[in-house]
């Protein structure tokens, strides 16, 4: 194997990684807050075509980022308002946004179909961006270093500012928060319109980067990948990023037995049934889950009002 | 106010035979139902959008003898079955499941529902009232082999498809043979990712096939995203079931067009003349059913002669690429030299031909 191979392989599994990378840090986000939402789907739907929609008309991907964020979040918040206001149940009502979002973003997708926007690729001159060992640091779309700055900010804001201690608080036990004065509802908002912003960005990367068009249900079950991966990740985010980034290995790994990958050089590899390669994601989900919780409690702690709705006694 | 009718009058009768009668009767003056059961959404610009444009052909051609109702994304599955029945009891009397998958769903629904007419693509197994119809693509991957074999620097191709089922299976054989007439050392790298319709996976797929030497990647899956990848890399591709060229104007060199009108209005036509039959109808570029999108100016003349030679040799019914002696993965002779496979045999093939990579 030559090293332009693996730096190429590298950039497809850095392409396969980055979306699922962006809604799982905004559901991890939501969820520390105390709600689960399992819309993740739908608002990857509803950035994606706003995302598309937006750099369509103004030409400025930038400004089609944005949309994709204010599409996300703007979905989430009827969810949000569905949860925190009238107390529905998270998980009916994230199942019930996910369809919604799907449905709504082919509708507005219906007059954007069949059209192309200019791919957000490098900001790096070409020179860089095109070369086949340089491309491994600058050949990507700005939304890849995004998703990777945003990793050790989630976790700086998680764990040593105060506004993140709050969230956790509210996550952990809403009524102790709401005694000494934190609005827990107003925190939740926040928290879940991050999480839809997020998944609105991750949806926008596959409508705006790997492939830049609009195609109906274009994310093809991402989200709930994304969804499968905070539980993996044990709702901490530096496993969140190496979750997500074996994931995408994984998934690569499928394309490349497939193609004949291994070939001749190792055939004890490639005589494996294709199947196998398929099923070694959810295969490793099992192994991961069981790795976690035979250890006790310690490894993955979901926050303790995970899913609940807040009905404070007053 | 017809689902209150035939409730009030399920509650009377209480037998679904009666209620069947009663129900024909009051929408005899109606127009006649036709049914699609679609695999992906009628937006994919690709497979289903060809047959969508079949469906609009029906409307426009019968629109006031015939209403035609549609149900996208209709996964291949059990989950059919409640899909394909439910437009049965919407009263079609004719209802097309277009996909290879949905072939034993069909014929499940069809014995509960001997009066409504079936018609399966692509598959293969047939029934009284169901029909099963099918479109000659390998003719078409013939072309685009030949294009391949001839404008591939490296020799190694990149053919990306969905499952492993019979019209795969021959497009892979039709555009293996035709590229290694043109350079005998052209191999194919397959690569199935197991969905029709998976914009990311289908990207990923090309990314991988491109890297591992790949500089020309046909697709057997849906979407136009490969033919992104291909233009943003600056190689070539194909369009696959319709013209893809406005995703990416350089890297589309044609495309196999689907072209479902004509066989869609004529079996309308029959449901409503009363002389449908149960037919196996296997119809390719000589009835206009596999059409060759127009070339990509970067494609050089003497490739078009040849293209367009093996384009008119179908016409014509002169030519097959199915013609011995044809060689399979491990070496073994499947087709003498001279024999030309049968359609049978090509309705239900499971082989790949030799030079084509896959994954066991």
């Amino acid at each position: 194997m030559s090293p332009e191979f693996i730096i190429a392989s590298i950039v497809t599994i850095i392409g396969l990684t980055t979306p699922i990378l962006l809604a799982g840090l905004g559901e991890l986000v939501t969820e520390k807050s105390g709600v689960l939402n399992l819309g993740v789907e739908g608002m990857m739907l509803m950035g994606a075509i706003c995302g598309f929609a937006a750099t369509a008309f103004t030409f400025n991907p930038w400004l089609g980022v944005i949309g994709a964020a204010a599409g996300g979040a703007l979905s989430s918040m009827l969810f949000a308002i569905l949860v925190l206001q009238l107390n529905s149940n998270q998980v009916a009502t994230g199942l019930a946004l996910s369809i919604f979002g799907t449905g709504l973003s082919s509708l507005i997708g219906q007059s954007f179909t069949g059209r192309i926007v200019p791919q957000f690729g490098s900001i790096f001159p070409d020179v860089l961006a095109k070369d086949p060992i340089w491309k491994l640091l600058f050949g990507y779309s700005p939304l890849v270093y995004f998703a990777l700055i945003m990793v050790p900010l989630t976790a700086w804001f998680l764990k040593s500012t105060r506004a993140g201690l709050i969230l956790r608080a509210v996550g952990e036990n809403d009524h102790s928060a709401h005694s000494i004065g934190y609005s827990v509802t107003g925190v939740r908002y926040a928290a879940i319109a991050f999480g839809g912003a997020m998944a609105g960005i991750g949806g926008a990367y596959f409508s705006m980067v790997i492939t830049p068009m609009w195609a109906e249900r274009m994310t093809a079950g991402r989200g709930w990948i994304a969804l499968a991966l905070v539980v993996f990740a044990g709702w901490r985010t530096g496993r969140l990023l190496a979750g997500a980034y074996f994931f995408g290995f994984l998934m690569w790994l499928e394309l490349f037995a497939k193609a004949n990958g291994f070939g001749n050089t190792m055939p004890f590899l490639q005589a494996i049934p294709s199947q196998f390669w398929a099923a070694m994601p959810y295969i490793m989900t099992v192994v991961a889950l069981t790795l976690i919780s035979s250890r006790g409690n310690v490894g993955a702690s979901a926050p303790a009002c995970l899913g609940k709705p807040f009905l404070p006694s007053t | 106010m017809t689902t209150l009718n035939r409730r009030s009058l399920m509650k009377a009768v209480g037998a679904a035979a009666t209620l069947s009668l009663v129900g024909t009767t009051a929408h005899a003056a109606d127009k006649v139902k036709i049914g699609f059961i679609f695999l992906g959404p009628i937006g994919d610009y690709g497979w289903t959008w060809a047959h969508n444009k079949g469906r609009e052909a029906i409307d426009a051609a019968l629109g006031d003898k015939v209403e035609t109702i549609y149900v996208e994304n209709v996964l291949e599955d059990a989950s059919a079955i409640p899909v394909i029945r439910d437009l049965a009891q919407q009263g079609c009397k004719l209802i097309f499941t277009t996909s290879y998958g949905f072939m034993d769903q069909t014929l499940t629904v069809a014995a509960e529902f001997p009066d409504v007419k079936f018609e399966h693509c692509t598959g293969f197994k047939r029934a009284d009232n169901v029909s099963t119809y099918n479109s000659k693509f390998h003719e078409g991957r013939a072309v685009l082999g030949t294009i391949a074999g001839k404008m591939s620097k490296s020799g190694t191709l990149g053919y990306l498809g969905s499952y492993k089922v019979p019209e795969v299976v021959l497009g892979v054989n039709a555009f293996a043979l035709a590229a290694q007439k043109q350079n005998p050392a052209a191999t194919v790298k397959l690569v199935l990712i197991d969905s029709w319709f998976d914009p990311p996976k289908e990207a990923a797929a090309t990314e991988t096939l491109i890297n591992l030497g790949c500089d020309i990647v046909t697709t057997h899956t849906d979407s136009p995203g490969p033919l992104q990848i291909l233009e943003q890399k600056g190689l070539y591709g194909f369009g696959q079931g319709a013209d893809m060229s406005a995703f990416a104007p350089t890297a589309h060199l044609t495309a196999i067009e689907d072209i479902w009108g004509p066989y869609y209005v004529a079996r309308a036509q029959a449901l409503v003349d009363g002389t449908w039959t149960s037919a196996d109808t296997w119809d390719g570029m000589k009835e206009g059913t596999v059409v060759i999108a127009p070339y990509n100016p970067a494609i050089p003349a003497d490739v078009v002669a040849l293209a367009d030679e093996i384009k008119a040799g179908y016409v014509a019914g002169t030519y097959d690429i199915f013609t011995g002696p044809i060689f399979d993965q491990d070496g073994v002779e499947k087709v003498k030299a001279g024999e030309v496979m049968g359609l049978e045999q090509l309705a239900t093939i499971d082989w790949f031909v030799k030079g084509v990579e896959s994954a066991s």
